[in-house]
């Protein structure tokens, strides 16, 4: 296909566009909310697994010391703890740094336990962290085993908790985005339908003079390959523009601080390219199932 | 150039519009198709352009099986002729160049080529200083020309007109047939369903008359035959 007649075929299928008036308004309305939906599902779910991989790695097993065991036992318990496979590094945190930090942690409420400063009831501890956050559990199990040790808590509940809550939500965010997109492809080809109908007689005669399927099909593949990207159009502003909003808000606010989300930039950009390419999918999807039925005439 | 050897079509409604179809047309001959109504030779017309195919028999075409050609070589068969329709069958969006000028882009033509050939046509049927208008702004005998022009505008070896005349006043029908003559002259090849006595009549052709799906006569110089 040469140039030109790609350039005629833009043509068309741009008078196409304006030719069809409110249809061409209501089947970009479709492909737009779709697409907004899309990025957001899109969004939220890709952030939901950064941040469980992220908690994941975080996550360090905690071992309680008896309180009955001396200087020396403490001391034997960490380089045993050290010798074991899979752990990098193994910190020491006395019952004082415990209870600061449990004081911390407890914000307003934590001034209560500041009476407990004189006869403190917490256990020394060890905090160990593994190569591979996966062997957690086996570490914390070996370390049990050992003696000198009171209990051992690990963390690793809450991120399995926080993978099968992505996990759920990854399903039902791909069962919501497939019925849009087929009902957004449904709305395209019927557009695109409503302009062969009443264009059915003209295809008639391109036929007669000569013209293959591929040459009366291009205008209408343009024209749904438009009405997509025209559909991507707002998506991509509400993204790039909601995503910064986001971004900026939970940086200013210290109390979700841990919350760390994927930086906007490539993130934002990355989210918009491939709604733009969903768009554009979408439309020549929808313009090829509606002309194919009409040319086997 | 055509020939067809036991050509015979059955629609699916059971209803035989061709029943044994033998005939040979060479090139730049001028035939005309006669016969009553529903005897066959639309049918016969639609043969040749592939819009029907044909239920048994051969039919032949430029030395090309026409009932072999697949879907998908359709397109470039109807480039090698020019159709021409009663009701004209013109794009009404178009202007009357981008008419003619469609024929040519289908066949990406370039830009210039097509300028050239397309004024040329024009001026052939005599329209050329009506190439801006649109087709509902001509005159029947005007549209018809037109038609014409983008029959030939490929320089096609045959030219197939299915009652070309049948919606023309007598006087406008002498102008057109006077184009289809000249373009004769210059060795195409030209097949006309007609119903018009006066035309076959006066100029003489070669005249195939079909009855009943069947050829009944095939003479040179041949009259009508039917009282009209």
């Amino acid at each position: 296909m040469k140039a030109r007649t790609i350039k005629r075929h833009f043509r068309e299928g741009v008078k196409n566009i304006l030719r069809n008036g409110w249809m061409t308004v209501a089947s970009v309305g479709a492909v737009t909310v779709t697409l907004l939906l899309v990025g957001a599902f899109l969004g939220l779910i890709l952030n939901l697994n950064h941040m469980a991989e992220k908690i994941e790695e975080d996550v360090v097993v905690k071992v309680l010391i008896d309180l009955a065991a001396d200087e020396d036992k403490v001391l034997e318990l960490g380089q045993e703890i050290e010798k074991l496979p899979g752990v990098s590094n193994v910190v020491f945190s006395s019952k004082e740094e415990e209870l600061t930090s449990l004081i911390e942690s407890m914000g307003e409420g934590g001034e209560v336990w500041s009476l407990y400063e004189q006869e403190n009831p917490l256990n020394h501890a060890y905090i160990i962290k593994a190569d591979d956050p996966h062997e957690t559990q086996a570490i914390a199990v070996a370390v049990e085993k050992l003696d000198g040790v009171d209990s051992v808590t690990y963390g690793q509940e809450v991120a399995q908790n926080l993978f099968k809550f992505t996990d759920y939500a990854r399903t039902i965010g791909i069962i919501l985005i497939a019925g849009l997109v087929l009902t957004a492809i449904f709305l395209i080809s019927n557009t695109i339908k409503l302009t062969i109908m009443a264009r059915s007689r003209e295809i008639g005669i391109m036929k007669l003079v000569g013209a293959t399927n591929g040459f009366i099909r291009g205008p209408f593949f343009i024209e749904g390959f438009l009405l997509g990207v025209l559909g991507s159009i707002i998506p991509i502003v509400a993204v790039l523009g909601g995503y910064k909003f986001i971004e900026s808000s939970i940086s200013g606010m210290s109390s979700i601080g841990f919350v760390e989300i994927l930086p906007f930039n490539p993130f934002a950009w990355q989210l918009s390219l491939i709604i733009l390419l969903i768009g554009a999918g979408i439309g020549m999807w929808g313009s090829l199932m509606s002309v194919r039925k009409f040319l086997k005439v | 150039m055509i020939l067809m050897k036991d050509v015979y079509k059955t629609y699916d409604n059971g209803v035989t519009a061709l029943n044994g179809i033998n005939v040979e047309i060479g090139q730049g001959e001028f035939v005309y198709i006669v016969g009553p109504s529903g005897a066959g030779k639309s049918s016969f017309i639609k043969l040749l352009y592939r819009e029907l195919k044909p239920t048994r028999g051969t039919l032949y075409i430029n030395n090309k099986d026409v009932s072999q050609i697949k879907e998908k070589d359709v397109p470039l068969l109807r480039r090698d002729m020019g159709v021409i329709f009663q009701d004209f069958r013109l794009l009404p969006k178009l202007s009357i160049y981008e008419n003619v000028a469609f024929a040519l882009e289908v066949i990406e033509e370039t830009p210039r080529n097509i300028r050239k050939r397309v004024m040329e046509v024009l001026d052939l049927v005599g329209l050329k200083n009506k190439a801006r208008f649109f087709p509902s702004e001509l005159s029947g005998g005007e549209q018809q020309r037109v038609s014409i022009a983008r029959a030939i505008v490929n320089r096609p070896k045959i030219v197939i007109a299915d009652e070309p005349t049948g919606n023309l006043d007598p006087e406008t029908s002498w102008d057109i047939m006077r184009v289809f003559e000249e373009i004769n002259n210059s060795g195409t090849t030209i097949l006309m369903a007609t119903h018009s006595k006066e035309i076959v009549n006066t100029i003489k052709k070669r005249v195939i008359a079909i009855e009943d799906g069947m050829i009944v006569r095939d003479e040179h110089r041949g009259d009508y035959g039917y009282e009209s």
